[in-house]
């Protein structure tokens, strides 16, 4: 559960940053009501707590030291960092975050991913040699070739909200793995959940 | 037709001798009455030594049970004749039969074998048909599959299916197997072992090809197979997914599902993967086309009226038309050879189920009484849909009667079947 506690993290860091943005296209332009904002201070502190008892520098730039104006950088955040590795795999940096959760039968990006999306771009925009293969995913109620297009329906919705991102088609590619890569083999609504999904691999991962 | 002067008393109790159901592989129900069945007398045939396992009339009782046509007269405590002269039509008739199938396997050198089978009329007392042939112990089944085809044939004036052949895929952990294997599931041959899923197979119509879709590519790519040599291509691998495969009739298109230009969309493209041209136009959601056997219409699911539906369009363009008009949920359409019929998927409270429309009158009837039914297929001869369904938490394939009245199931237990398809 602490790669989705991650995301909710960032966005109180990114708040000031995601705030320019104009309503976008794909992504769902919800304000946080009091109780997500709640919830995510909550989460924000578990999530630090947790990181100084491991004793790990990777919280460093969660200040939000590094994150400044509109333009969100993700070479920025790595010097902010004591990682000194690739940065997409710097466990502080939204870049490592790779999954996108959707409700039931849901095409839409929930607005708590755009600060990691927004990392994802600024990293393609300034990396022009890199690939980001985003693969929808589906639960694994009914045909599978349907499955395989509500999937392929995901994905779209991320490669359209990178696009308004400024990321180029020539550097993401939104494939569907529908029902075949089951994260969850169960058959519960919590299974179902967590099939409904987006990964995010880069090629040259 | 052999029907119109078969109006015996139909008072005959065996529906399926104890000698059908003595295989474990293969289930066989029956539902509701057996009005219009024909009854079969199906007599052992006289065996010869080193001959295969199991019996011919084992394999052709099991063909004609699964078909829903027929009923098994009960031939035990009887004489077996070999020979017409030798059959007392009286003793048959007096036990229901309609036909009877006689016949013996002689041994011949070289490890080679001679089957006589003839079937005989017993209201007329009359050869409907007999014949011999001089097989290797390879070809046993296909042997049986031949002598019900051509007993399916005489007695109900429509050919059989049973010597054609269907492909699914198989699943054991993480090793994906697809499969080519007779129409009554055995005989199993692996033609693609990957491991990465493999789905929607389909024979070409002159079944020397098969095409699927596999993702050993990280995503899905479309490939056509020989069966002959095993070489294969890429027919579609255009950035994003590539999916849906379906053969034109005249085995020289396909339709498949792109998304290199937004949604996923259906596109004909030549079976050499040039001449790529779009059918479907718009943001919706379009996949699983079917072609109808005249080659002129495209059946497809789609969003486009807010639930997934059956539409059809003309394959040289135009608006679609929806098809499916009841329940929330209606995809995996497929068309019966003879154009009469449209199978489908439909979801109700729940349950994914086999549904059956005949197109004339547009009247609907579930065929199958399970919850995760997928993929159906018709038969060559239109008179049967092969599905795959979930038992005990795995996949497995079976066969439906037209009038939902017979299912078989076909796979052996223990493995994971899905994704089948019904070729020639």
């Amino acid at each position: 559960m602490n790669k989705i506690i991650w995301p909710i993290l960032l966005v109180l860091a990114l708040s000031g940053c995601s705030s320019t943005s104009d309503t976008q296209a794909t992504v769902e332009d919800r304000t946080a009501t009091k109780t997500d904002a709640a919830k995510a201070a909550t989460a924000g502190k578990d999530a630090s707590d947790k990181a100084a008892t491991a004793g790990g520098a990777q919280t460093t730039p969660l200040d939000g030291a590094g994150v400044k104006g509109s333009s969100l950088d993700g070479k920025q955040i790595g010097e902010g960092s004591s990682y000194t590795g690739d940065p997409r795999k710097d466990p502080a940096s939204p870049l490592a975050t790779r999954e996108i959760f959707f409700d039931y039968d849901s095409y839409v990006v929930k607005e708590e991913y755009r600060p990691m999306l927004e990392a994802h771009a600024a990293y393609l925009m300034s990396h022009r040699d890199a690939r980001l293969i985003l693969q929808g995913n589906a639960d694994e109620r009914g045909s599978r070739e349907y499955n395989l297009a509500l999937g392929q329906k995901r994905a779209e919705a991320v490669r359209k909200a990178l696009a308004v991102m400024g990321v180029s088609d020539a550097q993401d590619e939104a494939v569907s793995f529908g029902e075949e890569k089951l994260r969850d083999e169960g058959h519960t609504e919590e299974a179902h959940a967590v099939n409904r999904r987006v990964d995010l691999v880069y090629a040259d991962e | 037709m052999f029907r119109a002067v078969a109006l015996l008393p139909l008072y005959c109790l065996a529906l399926l001798s104890a000698s059908f159901s003595a295989r474990a592989t293969m289930e066989i129900q029956v539902f509701g009455g057996a009005a219009d069945k024909i009854a079969v007398a199906l007599v052992p045939f006289q065996t010869a030594p080193g001959q295969p396992m199991p019996a011919l009339t084992q394999i052709v009782g099991d063909d004609l049970n699964r078909s829903g046509q027929f009923k098994m007269v009960d031939v035990s405590g009887t004489q077996h004749p070999v020979e017409p002269a030798q059959v007392n039509y009286n003793v048959w008739r007096g036990k229901g039969a309609e036909a009877i199938v006689i016949g013996q396997v002689l041994a011949l050198p070289g490890g080679r074998f001679d089957v006589r089978f003839r079937l005989l009329d017993v209201v007329k007392q009359t050869q409907l048909a007999g014949f011999s042939y001089n097989i290797s112990p390879a070809q046993w089944r296909a042997t049986a599959h031949q002598i019900a085809d051509i007993v399916y044939e005489k007695l109900t004036g429509t050919p059989g299916a049973f010597s054609s052949r269907i492909a699914y895929v198989q699943k054991q952990g993480k090793r994906y197997e697809l499969k080519v294997a007779d129409a009554d599931g055995q005989n199993p041959r692996t033609v693609v072992r990957s491991s990465e899923s493999v789905i929607s197979p389909m024979f070409s119509p002159d079944g020397d090809s098969l095409v699927y879709v596999s993702f050993e590519d990280k995503k899905p790519v479309v490939y056509v197979q020989s069966l002959r040599d095993g070489s294969r291509r890429k027919v579609a691998a255009f950035k994003g997914s590539n999916s849906a495969p379906a053969w034109a009739p005249d085995g020289k298109r396909l339709a498949v599902v792109l998304t290199r230009d937004e949604a996923s969309q259906i596109y004909l493209i030549n079976a050499d993967g040039t001449g790529l041209s779009r059918l479907t136009r718009g943001g919706n959601l379009d996949t699983e086309p079917a072609f109808s056997p005249d080659g002129q219409t495209l059946y497809f699911a789609s969003d486009r009226g807010g639930s997934p539906q059956i539409y059809r369009m003309a394959v040289s363009g135009g608006e679609p038309k929806r098809v499916t008009f009841s329940g929330s949920y209606n995809v995996s359409p497929t068309i019966s050879p003879d154009g009469k019929y449209l199978a489908y998927i439909g979801r109700e409270d729940g349950r994914f189920r086999v549904e059956l429309m005949e197109l004339a009158s547009g009247q609907t009837r579930v065929l199958t009484d399970t919850a995760r039914d997928e993929s159906p297929s018709f038969a060559p001869n239109s008179q049967s849909v092969l599905y795959a369904t979930v038992q005990d938490g795995r996949g497995i394939l079976g066969t439906v009667s037209l009038d939902g009245r017979t299912r078989a199931r076909l796979s052996e237990s223990g493995v994971d079947a899905r994704e089948p398809s019904w070729g020639p």
